[in-house]
């Protein structure tokens, strides 16, 4: 099947493929006069950018690394502890989050302080427990000081400032990881391409005990 | 210091058009069929959706995963602009909040806009007479109805004949199905007594019947990002790029209009702008100008154009342009429904447009505010965008586990996995918006003392919420609530009270702001009269949200699309009957 039979096949009109297929093919002129390299901007498609985008992304990307080597090594740890390997998809370094994490405080800087200030806050709590930095403190250790920072609710008031670090670095991991390939496939999100929408499946219908609506294209 | 020169165009236009959205692309497209020349200016950037469109993109082929940092809606999302706009500020006054969106673009906001195309009512153009809380329109509803039929047959609507009585049926494409959420709302909201129908949206669910440049739709749900099949509307490849395929109209982008300039007899004669691309000055020579820049932006350049005949600016010796600026109440409300965890995978993209509504049905002599609200409705297994997955560890303790056990919200590790899966596609949204009341003391001015990059006098806001609107939200709160309670869902959001104004937006917030300009019968409380044309300079119209009176609880693009091309045709008209 070629891909206009296959967009047939999924009851696209001819004129809606056709104009799609136009699409896709024609893309952004600059963009394809000049084809980006991926040095310069990632894995960013350039797609409609404005130029003042287009030119804050390849400085974005000129720029080094906002974290130190250890700082790097600590965040691949905890998004690891936050989204490990399990049986159905792997973990956060498998998703390369910590390339996300590293281009996302560049370009929202309001990340750069707490993350900075929490990753030396869970260095020197560790230093004085187990006198190591995180990263060296062996996993039960690690467990147990994520114990108390991860349940908001039961957080004692002088680990406080940590556990509002471990939520925003957890929901930076969450987006990193779910926003990837591998995450959107843990999720099991199948849209993001063209089709058609006939309403719930006829099984989820019943399986929530559901009459099918009378009306729809 | 070098030479500092106007450049003026030799050429003269039948037709100056300042702005691309939906008011501009209308006007140019009814002027320029009929073979009329016309020159349309837009501040922005030329945008073609086929081209420029973000649809089908992946979250991971933008590096900031969709993330809002350059543009307000996100990285995918089709509006040039936003909020702030660098080198372009405003300015409030007082204590007062607004928020003003703007989208320089060809097409401007309709790009990213959310489809959901709703008729005004009979009462919402005769609110005086209706219950007197509202100032009357010149014109009734059926005198404008030939015009939202005629725009539902030229860009295409879906939706379902309903019978209400002020929620007028239109000319319908078959609306779309609706997800599992939404039939868990309409089942919840039947219990609330809460009347909910089908969508009402400008996308193509079926080929447009004789019109053979625009695909229709694919599912994706990513209207926002605008279609590159144009199977939904978007002034750009809706109106303006036909438009110029007559050879009629031409587009200068990134042309900033600093005023409209009048000749001696009064009369607009054109318009002045600076091009942003190389910052010089330029004057255009039309025979008519029609203002499209937005209500705000149209009030902005009238304001501006003071003149010897127009000391207080163009259209404005009732001193009304930039009075009655109103934006629709906006409140919301969210939550997840525990009966769709774990749900079953498949493709619910369906449409980038309401699925399902719930109009304004209830009697309001019961109630202790005029007029009232609709309900639009979210939620279901979207596409992940930045910001994913961060309400799951504030949630997954409000429900029993796997195990059947309660647990601490929050977490890590194997078991945060496996709850970002469970409540994946079990969340759902209400938002509210409703009718607030346009009032004199709500305006938009010139701030005397600040001017943007380009040296011209920008915006000052002066806008305050009053009871009406901070009860009607109120009573969005509650019913929110109740819908929520029927079909068995958890709320999430923080409970809004007397000190927030019970979760009521800021004004600006929802970007329907309009009646900087409004129309009516008498010199000396309106702009224009009611075919939107200046009593101060018959060759002076404005055809975007300046114009309305009074917005009812609807969306405002299709009567602003209807207005548009009603002043087109009287242009026609009047043209032909040489009296302009």
């Amino acid at each position: 099947m070629n891909r206009r039979q296959s967009l047939k096949a999924i009851g696209l009109s001819t004129v809606s493929a056709g104009v799609l297929l136009e699409a896709c093919k024609t893309g952004n002129d600059k963009a394809v006069a000049a084809v980006p390299s991926k040095e310069e901007y990632g894995d960013a498609d350039l797609t409609g950018l404005e130029d003042f985008e287009k030119e804050r992304l390849k400085e974005l990307h000129k720029r080094p690394s906002f974290f130190n080597d250890h700082e790097r090594q600590t965040l691949i740890v905890l998004g690891d502890l936050i989204i490990p390997k399990d049986d159905v998809s792997g973990s956060a370094s498998d998703a390369k989050v910590i390339d996300f994490i590293d281009f996302i405080v560049k370009d929202i800087p309001d990340h750069q302080v707490p993350l900075r200030g929490g990753l030396k806050w869970l260095d020197l709590q560790c230093l004085n427990r187990y006198g190591h930095s995180f990263v060296g403190s062996n996993e039960n250790q690690q467990l147990e000081i994520l114990e108390e920072i991860a349940y908001p609710a039961k957080v004692k008031p002088e680990m406080q400032q940590g556990a509002v670090f471990f939520d925003r670095l957890r929901n930076l991991v969450a987006t990193g990881f779910y926003t990837s390939q591998i995450g959107i496939k843990d999720l099991g999100y199948v849209g993001n391409v063209p089709g058609k929408w006939d309403g719930v499946p006829a099984d989820v219908l019943a399986q929530y005990n559901l009459s099918p609506v009378s009306y729809g294209v | 210091m070098g030479d500092f020169q106007i450049k003026k165009s030799a050429e003269k236009y039948d037709v100056i058009i300042v702005g691309s959205g939906a008011g501009g692309g209308m006007a140019g497209y009814v002027l320029a069929n009929a073979g009329v020349k016309v020159l349309m200016l837009e501040a922005g950037p030329f945008f073609d959706p086929a081209k420029d469109s973000k649809q089908l993109l992946w979250p991971w082929q933008s590096p900031r995963r969709g993330a809002s940092t350059t543009r307000a809606f996100g990285d995918f999302d089709a509006a040039y602009g936003g909020w702030q706009i660098d080198g372009e500020p405003y300015t409030l006054k007082d204590d007062t909040e607004f928020t003003w969106f703007r989208a320089h673009m060809l097409g401007g906001r309709t790009n990213h806009w959310g489809r959901i195309s709703l008729r005004m009512g009979p009462h919402d153009f005769k609110g005086k007479s209706f219950d007197g809380a509202t100032d009357d329109w010149p014109i009734t509803y059926d005198e404008v109805k030939p015009y939202y039929d005629k725009v539902d047959r030229l860009i295409g609507v879906y939706g379902t004949a309903e019978g209400l009585e002020n929620d007028p049926d239109g000319i319908f494409l078959p609306p779309p199905k609706p997800r599992l959420n939404e039939m868990f709302i309409m089942e919840g909201a039947k219990k609330a007594g809460v009347k909910v129908i089908p969508g009402r949206g400008s996308v193509l669910t079926k080929p447009l019947p004789g019109n053979t440049n625009r695909g229709s739709c694919f599912f994706c749900g990513q209207c926002g990002r605008s279609c590159k099949a144009y199977a939904d509307f978007s002034s750009s490849s809706c109106l303006v790029i036909p438009a110029m395929k007559t050879g009629n109209l031409k587009v200068i982008p990134n042309a900033m209009v600093r005023e409209v300039v009048v000749g001696k007899d009064g009369l607009a004669k054109g318009v002045s702008y600076v091009n942003k691309e190389d910052l010089m000055e330029y004057q255009v020579e039309g025979g008519i100008v029609i203002l499209a820049a937005s209500a705000c932006g149209s009030a902005r350049i009238l304001l501006n154009s003071k003149s010897p005949t127009h000391p207080n600016g163009l259209a404005n010796s009732s001193g009304i342009v930039g009075k009655y600026l109103h934006d629709s109440t906006g409140g919301g409300m969210s939550g997840f429904l525990p009966q769709l965890m774990d749900r079953k995978r498949y493709n619910e993209d369906g449409v980038g447009s309401a699925q399902i509504l719930a109009p304004w049905v209830l009697d309001n002599r019961k109630l202790d505010f005029p007029r009232g609200y609709h309900i639009e409705f979210g939620g279901g297994m979207r596409m992940p965008s930045y910001g994913f997955g961060g309400g799951v560890p504030r949630i997954n303790g409000m429900v029993p586990g796997r195990d059947g056990k309660m647990k601490d919200g929050g977490g890590f590790g194997k078991s945060l996995k496996d709850d970002y899966r469970r409540f994946y596609g079990a969340n759902v949204g209400m938002a509210g918006r409703g009718m607030a009341i346009a009032r004199e003391t709500n305006y938009c001015e010139i701030d005397p003392k600040v001017v943007d990059k380009y040296g011209i006098p920008v915006l000052r806001f002066n806008y305050k919420w009053t009871d009406a609107e901070i009860k009607q939200a109120k009573h969005m709160q509650e019913t929110f609530e109740s819908i929520m309670h029927a079909m068995g869902a958890i709320v999430t959001s923080r409970a809004k009270g007397k000190e927030d104004n019970y979760g009521l937006h800021t004004p600006g917030d929802i970007i329907h702001e309009v009646g900087t300009a409004r129309m009516g019968d008498d010199p000396k409380t309106s702009a224009l009269n009611k075919w939107c044309q200046a009593h101060d300079c018959k060759n002076l119209f404005v055809t975007d949200g300046a114009p309305f009176v009074q917005q009812g609880d609807k969306n405002p693009t299709w009567t602003i699309l209807a207005l548009s091309m009603r002043t087109a045709e009287y242009i026609l008209d009047q043209k032909q009957k040489k009296n302009i």
